[in-house]
């Protein structure tokens, strides 16, 4: 199902390698994030290729969306929160002063665990990105990326016609997918899924799976689930986390058969999670 | 005589309360069977035959015998032992004094609800009824539709409409004054402030809330009112000593609490999630408020905005110091206008005769203004409820 | 990074800077305006709370005074009579009558109280404290009029005019030469040993001036140096002032002499209402306050919790009891006004209660307040969580004995800071009374609840439209008193719910 991807050159915590250009989308150097007092991520070093899967797991409270939130620095939101280390997006460091978060956040999408579309019709939904960011001339073009968008995310088919309707009307899983139109619209070039599946029914869940397949071939996708299943059939390369800390990230096949920390294998069989 | 009625009857329940319980212990042998009940409550529940009994002939009394009589304090002495004896008497160990005396509690519980129903039914009643009587003198066509208000005037004319157009128009006023001033300052407050700065700022805005309107209307008349008719002037505008600018500016200004109270209650209620979705669009926090957070809430805060029109609609005290007295059809606000409750508070102030149209046709206008504040109130607050159930 | 739009970026965050600061700005305009408000009030409030006296050198004169019968006697005579001896030079019934107009009505009351505490003084001369007119009071306290007294800088001559009431002032020069160096305009008064002239003006080139205080006939000329002589300047013209220039130079020369005494105005609180400003205080309010709000709270309290205790712990879930919560909540936005017409129709004219009477105004506002406590009390009761209700029924409790033993303790805190700011909103409700018959000029301190009277609001009120200088000043500080005894109550709701309330 998936080929794996740079595969010789992914690096374990155990073996800092320097990084040969050009191949890593997002990378993390010493990663430490405090909520107040309390260290929720300690010492982060990862390497995140591009037009790939890649999935966080873990027990609940291990650090997977929290980390998942720094890349598009969506901790800003939270007054207590800390982040320091080096965080790069096609290796410009996302913490720099002179980068404007506002433009950042369009190029890093994020898909919520419970589906949040506004409370607007599905075209507006959609629209709203390339509003803001005057990715659209006029109404034409507007109209195009929100259709493209719309396809792209697998929805245009069942909402052609009703795109004046509200978002909020829609079933669950075709939610999530106007969430995910909707981050696809601004033309992000990442985009992050936090338990994107979390909230829906298994065909919907089936559906979005599908749906990621297809995009990881123009997208770099980060996914968090809790569900190692998922992260089984949907990643190329998973990242475990525990307690804060990431403790190995490999292939998704080779981590999930053979893997070589012995806290992944106990969290793999079930020992505990 | 009222005090001592009432001492005697209390006084009654004492003793019949503290008869009562030794009588329950009493009935108790040692190594017995036990009551069912608290001896307490075998004296409460004889207490409260004392005082129904007593109230019951203490009523009567003043009816039959006059309120200063004498006879009354003794009827109602005579109302409470004859109330607590059959009580007192029912007293075994089986018997239920404890429930007994509960649904007794419930019924007065019940009676003190009724009070709020009861005021409703006593405004409308009373306020329809003399709408009623003037509707006779006066035709309800020509006070609805009426162009001119002189009830004092010969021959008295009550058409209702530069009443409505009076208040209507310092309404507008209060509500473009307090409208984007309680919106903003919600949404700063909501939004922007820190934890520090809001409960600094709250508590001014509640001190605002809690002047009295008499307060307001003073300083309406006696420092906004002259402050607006000399700039008016120095702006060749000719501007009355009581225009409805100076009223309609205050009157805003005590509804702004409101508005930012209210608004700032439906901001907090729109879910997080909402602008976390927004945020990770890469819009920014202003961008948000106005095109995600505020049509969320946009339902809670028109109903908002209803409360704070019936509000500066229902005002009085502002208005009769600041407003003018002299119906005025117009939509000048440096004129002096006069509203609904103007009227209402002179034609009733002082002393007349209570059935003559001049009196009534108060009566009329605060039906009017009963009836529309009512609906105004009724559809905001499902408004609200609506909405609530829309989140939860 | 990618898609470089720096102009529209740029425009967003302008966009967002002004947003933000209008927020601010909206919050800044309203703390503004609450401030000047405050200040405002304060500022004239404040002459109110003192009051200004003469002292005099009374004769208590035994011919006008009973000794038995203390109170009645002619004290006000002999209050004018001394004080018409203080101004020897004042002469003509108008003049002194001009003279005593300047004491209040309630001048002698002072002297009175003296003689009744101690009669041994009748047939002595005593020095007495005289309350002065409200417009003296004004003027002293530089309300009525600004004043500059100047010492003349040049020569001045004074000349009488014959056959003319009226004189003419030259200094080294005549005529329009004089006004300017002598420094002199129109409305000027000059102040001069022997007697007071005002500037009239130029007439047939020479500087008029009409006489104030006169100087006696045998006067004719005087030269008097630099500095011998003073301009008096109002601000205010004669005309438009309620304290002409005699009545002015007199009380300066009062002032002068250290006979003015400025005291703090007990009075304000000990007595009632009056005509006169300077006599007017707000006790018989304050009573009538008191006694309508202890109406009011004892009704509405007790009905407010049984109702909340109902409706929130025992009455069904069915659409009655729907109705109910909308009607109380309905209730609690009529405006006042509408509960003052109701009290009327009602309690006035159907149950035929004594109009203006505090149990009247009791009644209305107990009605007024009420589905504010209900609405209150029951949210205080809903924020108590079920567990405790659960443990008492588990332990055999019954459902009475479980609310009124358990949940409605743990409630009263959040049931009474509602209650409190229930209270202050009835402290100062207005226009319902009014409706009832509070309107009244009510001089007495009301005796009881079925007594006439009004309250602070309504007071307030009523002197505000008083014409008089002097009461806008008296209703400002009714006001301060009034917000003192709201900020009070707020303070104590607000500590009893940072001491007591739990938060669950």
């Amino acid at each position: 199902m998936n080929a794996p991807v740079h595969h010789q050159t992914l690096i374990t915590p155990a073996h800092p390698k320097a990084l040969a250009s050009g191949q890593f989308k997002v990378t993390a150097r010493d990663v430490d994030v405090y909520y107040g007092e309390k260290q929720a991520i300690k010492k982060l070093s990862i390497d995140i290729p591009d037009r790939a899967v890649s999935a966080f797991i873990g027990p609940s409270g291990c650090g997977k969306s929290t980390f998942l939130r720094c890349i598009n620095r969506m901790n800003d939101t939270i007054p207590t929160c800390k982040v320091t280390g080096l965080i790069d997006v096609d290796k410009r460091d996302i913490y720099d002063p002179n980068i404007d978060v506002v433009q950042l956040r369009a190029k890093v999408g994020m898909v919520f665990q419970k589906p949040n579309p506004f409370p607007k019709s599905i075209f507006e939904n959609v629209a709203y990105g390339p509003r803001i960011h005057g990715l659209a001339a006029g109404k034409t073009e507007l109209d195009e990326i929100v259709e493209k968008s719309l396809r792209k995310a697998g929805l245009w088919e069942e909402v052609k016609d009703r795109l004046a309707q509200p978002g909020t009307g829609l079933s669950g899983g075709q939610q999530q997918r106007l969430c995910i139109a909707r981050a696809i619209a601004v033309n992000p070039e990442v985009i992050l899924m936090d338990e994107p599946c979390s909230a829906l029914d298994p065909i919907a869940t089936a559906k979005i799976e599908e749906l990621i397949d297809e995009l990881r071939q123009n997208y770099c996708i980060v996914i968090v689930t809790h569900s190692m299943q998922q992260a089984a059939r949907v990643s190329q390369l998973t990242a475990f986390f525990h307690l804060g800390t990431l403790v190995e990230y490999g292939d998704t096949n080779e981590m999930f058969t053979a893997p070589q920390e012995k806290r992944t294998q106990d969290y793999i069989t079930g020992r505990f999670g | 005589m009222f005090v001592w009625t009432v001492l005697l009857i209390v006084l009654m329940a004492v003793i019949a309360y503290w008869a009562g319980r030794t009588h329950a212990a009493g009935l108790v042998t040692a190594g017995g069977p036990r009551l069912h009940s608290l001896p307490s409550y075998h004296g409460l529940f004889t207490a409260a035959g004392a005082m129904i009994g007593g109230l019951a002939l203490a009523i009567a009394g003043a009816f039959v015998f006059g309120s200063q009589s004498l006879l009354t304090p003794v009827a109602a002495v005579i109302g409470a032992a004859l109330g607590a004896f059959p009580l007192y008497s029912k007293s075994s160990l089986d018997f239920r004094a404890r429930n007994n005396f509960e649904r007794v509690v419930l019924v007065l519980l019940i009676t003190c609800s009724a009070v709020a129903i009861l005021t409703t039914i006593g405004i409308v009643f009373s306020v329809l009824y003399e709408t009623l009587i003037f509707f006779r003198s006066v035709s309800p066509i020509e006070f609805l539709f009426g162009t001119h208000w002189s009830p004092t005037g010969t021959p008295a004319s009550f058409g209702f409409i530069p009443l409505l157009v009076g208040t209507l128009l310092i309404t507008v006023i209060a509500i473009a004054v307090a409208g984007p001033l309680g919106l903003l300052s919600a949404i700063y407050m909501a939004e922007y402030a820190s934890p520090r700065l809001r409960s600094f700022l709250k508590p001014i805005l509640e001190i605002l809330a809690g002047i009295p309107t008499v307060v307001l209307g003073f300083f309406a008349a006696l420092t906004v009112a002259p402050l607006i008719r000399s700039s008016g002037e120095a702006m060749g505008f000719s501007v009355a000593s009581e225009s409805a600018l100076a009223a309609g500016l205050v009157m805003g200004m005590m509804i702004v609490p409101l508005i930012s109270s209210l608004s700032d209650d439906i901001i907090n209620a729109v879910p997080q999630s909402l602008r976390d979705g927004s945020y990770a669009m890469g819009a920014t926090k202003s961008e948000t408020i106005k095109k995600v957070v505020l049509p969320a809430a946009l339902p809670g805060i028109v109903s908002a905005f209803m409360l704070a029109i019936s509000r500066a609609i229902g005002e009085t005290m502002i208005v009769v110091m600041a407003a003018g007295l002299a119906a005025n059809l117009t939509a000048n606000p440096l004129a002096a206008v006069t509203t609904i409750t103007v009227q209402i508070a002179t034609l009733l102030v002082g002393d007349q005769e209570f059935d003559s149209p001049k009196t009534l046709s108060a009566f009329a206008l605060g039906f009017v203004l009963f009836f529309f504040t009512l609906v105004l109130n009724y559809i905001a607050l499902r408004i609200v409820q609506k909405y609530r159930e829309q989140y939860d | 990074m990618t898609e470089v739009r720096d102009e529209l970026v740029k425009k967003r965050y302008a966009s967002e800077r002004r947003f933000r600061f209008y927020g601010a700005a909206a919050l800044i305009l309203t703390a503004l305006f609450l401030a000047v408000l405050l200040i405002d009030t304060v500022i004239r409030g404040i002459p109110a709370f003192h009051e200004t006296s003469v002292e005099v050198d009374v004769n208590v004169n035994a011919a006008d005074v009973d000794p038995a019968n203390l109170p009645g006697g002619n004290y006000d005579k002999m209050i004018k009579e001394a004080f018409r001896a203080e101004f020897p030079e004042v002469t003509g019934r108008a003049n002194q009558k001009a003279l005593t107009a300047l004491l209040s009505t309630g001048g002698a009351d002072a002297l009175r109280s003296m003689v009744i505490a101690d009669p041994s003084i009748i047939g002595k001369t005593v020095t007495v404290p005289v309350l002065l007119g409200a417009d003296a009071d004004m003027f002293l306290k530089g309300q009525l009029t600004d004043q500059t007294i100047a010492p003349g800088k040049a020569t001045l001559h004074v000349a009488r005019l014959e056959g003319e009431e009226g004189f003419v002032l030259t200094g080294e020069k005549t005529g329009e030469e004089a006004e300017k160096q002598l420094g002199l305009a129109t409305g000027d008064v000059v102040r001069f040993q022997g007697g007071a002239v005002r500037v009239t003006g130029m007439q047939n080139g020479y500087l008029k001036a009409d006489p104030v205080l006169p100087p006696d006939a045998a006067f004719s000329t005087g030269n008097f140096d630099a500095g011998q002589w003073d301009i008096v300047s109002f601000s205010v013209p004669q005309a438009n002032r309620r304290i002409n220039d005699n009545q002015a130079l007199w009380l300066d020369k009062l002032k002068q002499e250290g006979r003015i005494e400025n005291s703090f105005s007990w009075r304000f609180f000990q007595a009632g209402d009056s005509r006169e400003p300077e006599l007017a205080g707000i006790r018989g309010a304050l009573v009538g306050s008191l006694l309508t709000v202890l109406v009011a709270i004892s009704l509405a309290l007790p009905l407010g919790i049984a109702s909340a205790v109902y409706l929130e712990e025992f009455a069904p879930k069915n659409k009655w009891t729907d109705l109910i919560e909308v009607n109380i909540n309905n209730l609690a936005a009529v405006p006042s006004i509408i509960f003052g017409l109701l009290g009327l129709a009602v309690f006035l004219n159907f149950i035929g209660l004594p109009r203006s009477a505090p149990l009247v105004g009791g009644l209305v506002l107990a009605l007024l307040v009420l589905p504010t406590i209900i609405i209150a009390s029951r949210a205080a009761l809903k924020a108590v969580p079920p567990s405790i209700t659960e443990a008492a029924l588990g332990v055999g409790a019954s459902k009475q004995q479980a609310v009124f033993q358990h949940v409605l303790p743990l409630a009263l805190p959040g049931i009474m800071t509602g209650t409190i700011l229930g209270l202050a909103r009835a402290f100062g409700e207005t226009a319902p009374l009014l409706m009832i018959g509070m309107i009244a000029f009510i001089a007495d301190v009301p005796q009881g609840f079925t007594s006439a009277a009004t309250v602070l609001p309504v007071q307030v009120f009523l002197w505000s439209d008083l014409p008089e200088l002097a009461f806008k000043s008296k209703t400002a500080a009714a006001i301060i008193v009034l917000l003192v005894v709201l900020f009070a109550l707020n303070a104590i709701a607000i500590y009893l719910r940072k001491r007591f309330e739990r938060r669950w």
